[in-house]
This record gives structure tokens, sequence and C-alpha cells, in this order.
């Protein structure tokens, strides 16, 4: 690396005593450059460059043409983007249950009986496998003919259903298998938690009669704030992205009622009939705005435990 | 060893259909959307067959899913474009046309050996009166059904839609589907309405409705879904089938579930192998409706294309013409490879009953003219809707309003 | 402890916890262990209907053999691993220099360029999808695995960053404060007095970095097409759609796609959940 050269003790060129002089404010800016730079090209620029490609109509090859705020215009009168809009809020809210089932699981399995380890890392690894093999897994599981769910509800006296060819279902269908490896992600959160809970509290909290929901919500919960933080930021980051499971459990049908906003922009963009680039854009935008007050939130509340830690 | 091999694959082929054949090289790269095990199968061994006759010509295949294929070629012909690439005729390959995404390949057509044996299907080839790609093959679309079934419920094939109604209630009243279908990917619905659009109103009118010349709303297209809705209301088609691709369909009518499946001449592979021998499994025209009516078919045909951007074109044309020969056409649409017809009229269709029964219907049978299929014909973005519609209204019959009006306001949007 | 020790509790309760926990197990587990039995079955109990009975034949030889020498399976599961491993790679190397650069020195924008980072880090895909699109083509690397491996170095140095700056933020600096007084220069402090502490954080971080990066599905289909580029999780679908309805083929292909995130997670499991739970707690 350049600065090691540099920092050679002794070195008599004017530039290498000014470097010297002022590496330590120079060091940073060397270590950040090459991340920094990646990550302005790849991943700033272009949220930038979304908002100006929302405004233009643009096939992906040709001369772009400026069309102002027609694109948003037409967001307003689609039947498809309500849809999404819909699903998406379906998806935020629903998606969040992953929080408390994941407590749930945790407080389950934190025990230490033999044998404890390999359970939570089975009830853990639905996260490890990828969405794509979640999706298929899930489809299986609700075919109509031959899914284990009209099998069980079969031997339950009720049924059949089919769940992803319902637009009424195929929404709630999917998120459950969202909710399958989400689960496991805030559990394992919350069992890391619960392992720093302060013993000498709950001890204190058992002596004052505290016990089951009245200790989990006094004792327990406050000290598990920083979990729950982290649960809540990836579980909405998590519904907000949800797009692998829609494209490979039902391609956004049937007749479109599974949509969301990020399947529904890839769809436009880069369909067959012609890329919509300015109208994906579009969309992509309606969706960071709404991330944009997660993000917000998240940063500032991150940014107040920075002051007091 | 191997020019000897050259020397004897030579003289295997025609010497006519070669005329370049000595000299090329460099790298040839081919996208194929056959992903389904039998056509596969048959292209990769045409494109060794070709490739033997090229010893110095690097090829390089890569075949992508059917599904996803659609949604990717707009991408690779703009981004990574191959040398050559498959597709669909008539305004479903338009889009790439009006992109100057694909290359005019009239030179090609202009060719004696091309001009003279592929002349049935130029029209489908052509836009703005020039040629953009050559077809491979073409099949019949029609009703394939359970021979075993209909003989043990004492049925006759249906020529009208009387008898096909007559049929379909005795085969509910045995507890079974009339149809198969598999709607998850929407166009195994554009069959059914096309053919009940082409019998009702007839194939000018199916050609103005895709044009975009019609209105949605229209009473002529109500009364297609009205004979539509006869069918679903008596329970025709199986449940369930908007998750189901066409493949996964197949089970019902190789279990007995269902006993016919509105389909093309490609489904009769994987239902042969699935055990449904000759025998069991046979095949009639769509059943007449409007008496009077032209009986037109579809018959959609799949082509290949150079893209503009491709890097190898005379290669490619050299591929394009090998594909198109008489001879390479026996062969890869005999029953036992695609199960489909040739386009050059010097080529032998083979003796398949289906085949046969297909190529009887579509040169005899089919006064009224033959479409290309209702998501080829139409604008993709509006097929894309309309096939919405059509799934949405199998399952759901009583939204017909909203659905036309749906798509009438597409139509004025995309026209 | 919360909960109460199964062990301080009543006899029949701790009986119930025993023999609830593989029941738990196998219900929460069971969509795939469904899929794992398909993939051991013949193609005849599909054809005959018998999804759930005893199978007529044990042929998980057969089906996952099918996977791996009739199929483009192990060119997909190559390409993933020549994209997976170099992104961990990039990945890690350049958020080991920006969170010890965020993480040791102070100076104004420090913070905002953390934030940067995190909140890149957040955004939805989408908004990304058509510029990084452009971007790959006009730097020619569309439908290459350096494409794709490019874009999840960036994109991933976000999250990375977070994770190292805060592991780093919990260092003792007295060894750096001590080292500088020694007059080590900035780049031997990183090298040789910083580096050698982060090993638990570097290993924690790959094989999160791995699982993310071979999960990966929307970039693949956005960035690359075919059996040349595409990683295995965008490999699957066109596996299914060669075998679409032979159920048997299509489990055994999945549980192959699954498999190696899967099999990195046993045999790193410590780190793993290390790095996925940093913060987790105060």
């Amino acid at each position: 690396m350049a600065d090691a050269a540099f920092a050679r003790p002794g070195a008599g060129t004017p530039t290498e005593t000014w470097f010297h002089r002022h590496r330590r404010a120079i060091a940073p800016w060397l270590f950040l450059a090459p991340g920094v730079l990646f990550f302005l090209f790849y991943v700033i620029f272009p949220i930038f460059q979304s908002f100006e490609i929302s405004l233009y109509k643009w096939d992906g090859l040709g001369e772009a043409r400026y069309v102002g705020v027609e694109n948003y215009q037409k967001l307003f009168k689609d039947r498809a983007f309500e849809t999404s809009l819909w699903n998406n809020l379906k998806w935020l809210v629903l998606y969040l249950l992953a929080v408390p089932a994941g407590l749930f699981i945790a407080i389950f399995l934190n025990q230490t009986v033999t044998g404890i380890r390999l359970y939570k890392s089975l009830f853990f690894f639905p996260f490890v496998i990828s969405q794509v093999v979640v999706g298929l897994v899930f489809t299986w599981f609700y075919d109509p003919t031959f899914g284990l769910l009209n099998t069980i509800l079969g031997w339950l006296g009720t049924g059949p259903l089919n769940v992803l060819g319902d637009p009424t279902l195929v929404t709630y269908g999917i998120i459950v298998a969202g909710l399958w490896p989400q689960t496991a992600y805030c559990m394992i959160l919350y069992l890391t938690g619960l392992n720093a809970v302060d013993p000498e509290q709950v001890e204190a909290g058992r002596l004052d009669g505290a016990r089951g929901w009245r200790m989990l919500w006094h004792v327990v919960l406050p000290q598990l704030r920083p979990a729950t933080f982290i649960a809540f930021v990836v579980t909405i980051i998590g519904a907000l992205r949800s797009f692998d499971l829609i494209s490979i459990m039902t391609d956004g049908g049937p007749f479109g009622s599974s949509r969301v906003l990020s399947f529904y922009m890839f769809e436009k963009a880069l369909s067959e009939y012609g890329f919509r680039m300015g109208y994906g854009a579009a969309i992509a935008v309606v969706l960071f705005l709404i991330m944009l007050g997660f993000i917000a939130y998240f940063l500032w509340s991150m940014q107040r435990e920075e002051r007091e830690g | 060893m191997r020019s000897m091999f050259q020397a004897a694959a030579l003289a295997t082929a025609t010497f006519l259909t070669l005329p370049a054949s000595a000299g090329l090289s460099g790298e040839l790269k081919i996208f194929l959307d056959t992903s389904n095990p039998a056509p596969r199968a048959t292209m990769e061994a045409m494109i060794a067959r070709f490739g033997a006759l090229h010893p110095d010509l690097n090829i390089e295949t890569t075949i992508i899913d059917r599904e996803a294929y659609k949604t990717q070629i707009r991408n690779f012909l703009t981004a990574d474009a191959p040398d050559v690439a498959t597709w669909y005729a008539a305004n479903r390959m338009r889009p790439y046309v009006s992109a100057g995404l694909f290359e005019d390949v009239s030179d090609l057509w202009r060719e004696p050996e091309i001009a003279e044996n592929l002349a049935s299907t130029k029209g489908a080839m052509t836009i703005d009166g020039k040629q953009w790609g050559v077809p491979y093959s073409y099949y019949q679309w029609g009703v394939y059904y359970r021979e075993d079934i209909f003989n043990e419920l004492g049925l006759e094939e249906p020529a009208t839609w009387e008898e096909e109604k007559a049929n379909c209630a005795k085969i509910v009243a045995s507890g079974r589907a009339c149809y198969t279908i598999g709607t998850k990917y929407l166009w195994t619905a554009g069959g059914w309405f096309d053919y009940l659009n082409l019998r009702t109103n007839g194939y000018d009118f199916h050609m103005a409705l895709t044009q975009g010349e019609v209105e949605w709303t229209d009473e002529r297209v109500r009364a297609v879904f009205a004979k539509w809705r006869e069918l679903i209301d008596m329970g025709g088609f199986i449940a369930n089938h908007q998750t189901y691709s066409w493949q996964e369909a197949l089970p019902f009518i190789v279990n007995g579930e269902a006993t016919a499946y509105l389909m093309g001449n490609f489904s009769v592979a994987p239902m042969r192998e699935a055990g449904l021998t000759d025998d069991k499994l046979d095949f009639y025209q769509f059943v007449e409706i409007t008496p009077g009516v032209a009986k037109a078919e579809d018959a959609p045909t799949d082509t290949f294309h150079i893209p503009a951007n491709a890097k190898n074109k005379e290669a490619a044309r050299e591929f394009l013409r090998y594909v198109v020969s008489a001879e390479n056409q026996t062969i890869i649409n005999n029953g036992e490879n695609l199960g489909q017809l040739p386009i050059n009229a010097q080529s032998a269709i083979d003796d398949d009953e289906f085949l046969r029964q297909g190529f009887e219907m579509l040169s005899r049978n089919s006064p009224g003219g033959v479409a290309q299929f209702f998501d080829r014909d139409a604008p993709a973005e509006m097929a894309k809707a309309a096939m919405e519609g059509f799934q949405e209204f199998m399952v759901f019959p009583d939204n017909l309003d909203d659905i036309l009006e749906r798509l009438e306001s597409a139509r004025q949007d995309i026209y | 402890m919360f909960p109460a020790p199964v062990h301080r509790t009543s006899p029949q309760w701790q009986l119930a916890y025993r023999t609830l926990l593989p029941l738990s197990v196998f219900m929460w587990l069971l969509p795939l262990i469904a899929v794992a039995v398909f993939s051991t079955r013949p193609a005849e109990d599909f054809t005959s209907g018998n999804y759930w009975g005893l199978p007529s034949s044990f042929e998980a030889v057969a089906n996952y053999g099918r996977v791996f020498f009739d199929s483009d399976m192990p060119r997909y599961l190559l390409n993933s691993v020549l994209i997976t491993v170099p992104t961990v790679v990039g990945a890690v190397a350049l958020s080991c220099m920006t969170g010890f650069a965020l993480g040791v020195y102070r100076f104004r924008a420090n913070l905002w360029i953390f934030f940067m980072f995190v909140a890149g880090n957040f955004v939805p895909f989408q908004i990304l999808m058509v510029p990084v699109r452009d971007l790959t083509l006009d730097l020619g690397l569309y439908n290459t695995r350096t494409g794709l491996v490019l874009f999840h170095i960036a994109f991933q140095t976000g999250f990375c960053t977070l994770f190292m700056r805060n592991f780093i933020r919990a260092l003792p600096f007295a060894l750096i404060e001590s080292a500088r007084v020694e007059g080590v220069s900035e780049f031997r402090i990183f090298r040789f007095v910083v580096l050698p502490l982060m090993k638990p954080a570097i290993a924690a971080l790959a094989i999160l970095i791995f699982t993310f990066i071979w999960n990966d599905y929307f970039w693949a289909v956005v960035l690359t097409q075919g059996s040349a580029s595409q990683p295995v999780t965008a490999g699957i679908t066109s596996f299914n759609a060669q075998y679409r309805a032979a159920y048997h083929l299509m489990s055994a292909g999945s549980i192959v796609a699954a498999l190696p995130p899967v099999a990195m997670f046993f045999l790193m499991q410590r780190h793993f959940i290390a790095g996925l739970t940093l913060g987790a707690v105060k």
C-alpha cells in the first residue's frame, strides 16, 4: 500500500513531509477510497439516476423522451399498481408477525437440556436456504392435488384449499412462506438477546412476584430492546424487498393478484413487450420513498445511540 | 478420418441446400427456448449435425426456460446478442423488428431453395415487405382426447357445439372433468379464447380484434365469453387450473381425471411418454359453433432469427439455411423429435397419427384461414392483459363486465 | 435466566418439554421434509398418485444422479461458487479498510459516510435495477460473472462496513494509541495491529456474505442469463422447466441448490450466529 512507503520517516521531498505531517488526516481517506467509490457508483448514484429516469419515457435502448410526471400520473390510474401497493401493505404488517413468533420460539428454546443446540440449529436453518427454494417448497406444500397442506386438511375433514390460486388468499399464502425463514432469523436474534439478559434482574423480578407475562413484559423485554430493534429493521426491509417468493410461487398471479411493487417494477421494466424503463423507475421511486421513511427512522435512532454510547 | 466423415456428411446432405458450407469459422452463439426434454434433445442433435458439417465453427448453445425466455429476449437482444435466437412469427416478432433488433434476412428468402419451398409461411415472416427470420416448425392445435374413455362412455368425436356440450355433460356425469388446462402462464387460456372466437366470429374478426380494431365490450366478444361460460358452468374444466403450468395439467388427462386437452401438437410427446399409447389418445378438430363461419385454425409457427447485433452473421445465415433444408425439416419434425409439421414443402411428413391428421386439417379443412395464436397475433402487452382477463374469467365468470372494461381501456392505451 | 430452567419445574412439564421439542422441530421443518422425501421417490409414484404413501422404491441415487449428470446443474453450481467466493473476498477486504477508517479515525465526515453505507444497505434493490443494469452494459460486463461480482461487492460493502466498523469500535483503542506513540505507520497499524484482532469478525462476515450471495436471485436474473453465467438459484428455474411436473427430480434439484449454504452454516455455526446477531445485545 502506498502509504506504508510514504510514511517512512526522514524521507526528504516536500510532498512526503506534507503527507507525513497530515497522514492521520489522509489515511482514513485512503482506506475509504476503494469502498466508497464502489459504493457511490453502484448504489448511491443509481438512486438518483432512477429518480431521473422516472421522468422519461425510455425503452432502455433508443432516445429517452422527457415526459415530466406523466409516469406518476399513470401510476395513479393503474389498477395493477394499486393492487401492488395494497399487497405491499399486507406484507409490511403481516411480515412483522415474525418478530413475536421469533420471540416465542426463542423463549421456548432457551433451555439447557441435552441436544438443545441441535434443536436451535434445526429451527434456524430455514433462514439459510435460498428464498427460491423456500418458494418451491411452499408451492408444493400448497399444491391443490398432492400438497401436504390439503392432505392434512383432508384428514381433518376440511379443504381442499387452493391457496396460490385464490386471489384473496394468495398473498397471505406467500407471506406465510416468507415468515418461515424470517421467524427463524428473529428467533436467533432473541436467543442471543436472552442469553445476555441480566439474571439478577430476573431473580429480583421473581422476588417481586413477577411471573410469566408480567416478567416478560416488565423485566425481560426492556433488556431485549436492541434485539427487537434489529428484528424490526431486518423484517421491514425484508417485507419491502419481497420478490423471489412471488416470482417463484405465482409469477404475480392469479391474474396479477399477488404482485407487489418490487415485482411489478421488474415486470414493467424488463418485460417482453418493451422496456418501460421510465415507468418501472417511477414504481421503484415510490417503493424507495416508502422505504425512506423507515431508513430515516433507523438512522435517527442509530444516531441517538451513537451519541449516548 | 475427419475429412472422410465430412465428405460422407456432405454427400448425405443434399448438395443444393448447402451452397456455402466450406470455410465457416469463429464462434456461433445460439439461444434456444426449447427447454422441454424432447425439443431440447432434437435441437441439440440438429446443432451437432450442423457442427459436423462445419468443424471449424465453434458453436455455443444456450437453452433457456421457455417462459423465462419471453422476459429475457429483449434483454439479450439489446445487451449481449447471440448469433441465432428462437422466437415466434407474426406480430409477436414485431416489437423487435420495429426496434431494429432483428436482422433483415430477405436475401435468404430470395434464394430459390427457400423462395420455392417455404412460400406458405412467407407471410408470417414478413413485416413491412421484408422477412425477418425463418420458420423451423409449425403445429396444429386441436382437441386431444382419451379415446378409451370416450369408448367406455359411448361417445363419438363431436362436430357441433351441441354435440360437444352433450359429450361434456356425460363426461361430467361420469365424475370426470371434460378438459384439463393449466393457466398459470396464461397463454393456454388464449387457445380456448381463440377457438371459441374463430368458430363464433371467424378469422377476420380474430384478426380485427387482435389488431385492436374492435372494442372489447363489443357484443360479438361477449358472445364468445357466453359460449365459454356454458362449459365453465357445467364444470367442464378441471379445478385449480390457475396454479398449473400446461405440463402440470398433463397428469389429469393421463390419469383419466379429465378426458380432453385443447393444445398444440407438442403435447403429444409428453403424453406418449406418460403412457398414453395411440389407442388411448386421439385428436379432433375444434367443433363448429356458428354454422356458416368458415373454419379457421391456430397453427403457430416457431422461428429462428438473427439478432441485428449478432457477431457472426455469415455463419448464422448458413445455420438458418440448414434449419429450413428439406432433409433437416423431415428429421426434426418427425414424431420422435418435435412431433410437429415441417415448413419445407419438399419435406416428408412423418407417418404419425397426429401429424397426419394435423396436416390434413390444415391443408384441407381450414378454409377460413390460419391464425398464429392469440399472443402472436395481438401485441404482447395487449395479449398479456387479455390473457390475464381470460384466466380471471375462467375462475370468476361473474367478473366479465369488469374484465371487458379493463381490456377496453387497455386497448385504447396500447394501439 | 428467562424463562425458568426446565429442570427446576415439575417432572410432568419436564417430560412434556422433552417430547414437545422433537415434535415441534418436525412440524417446523415439515414442508422441507416433504420435499426431501419426494426427492427419493420414483417417477411412477407421481404418475400413479402415490404422493404420501410408502414409496414404491427408493430412488435417491437415480434422482440425484440425474441432477448431477443429466442437467446443467453442475455448471450452475460452479457459477455460484465463482460468483460467491470472489464477492466474499472482495467485500470483506474492502470493508476491513472502510471499517478501520470509520472505526479508528475521528474526522468530520465520519458519521455521514457511515450513514451513507447504512442507508444504502437498506434501499430496495429495485431503485438500483435500471441504472445498475445500464452501468453493467456500458462496462461490457452484462451476462458475465464479473459483472455480477462487482455489483455484489459494492452493495455488500454497505452491510460489511456497518459490521466491521462496530466491531472495531469495540476493540481496545489503547493498542492503536501505543503503536502510534512508537511511530508505527497507519498502514502497519491496520495490517499488524488491527487486522489480527479482526479475525473473528472476518470469519463471521465471510460466512454471512457467502449465504447472502449464494441465495441471491434478483440480481442473477437482472444481470445474467443462461447457464454460462447464472448461479444455481436462477438455474433451478431452468432445471424445473426442463423437468416440469417431474416432482422427484425438481425436489432433488432444489435440495442440491439449497445444500451448500446449509452445509456452510452447520460447519461454521458459531461464526454465523455471532455475525448475524452482532448488535442484538448491548
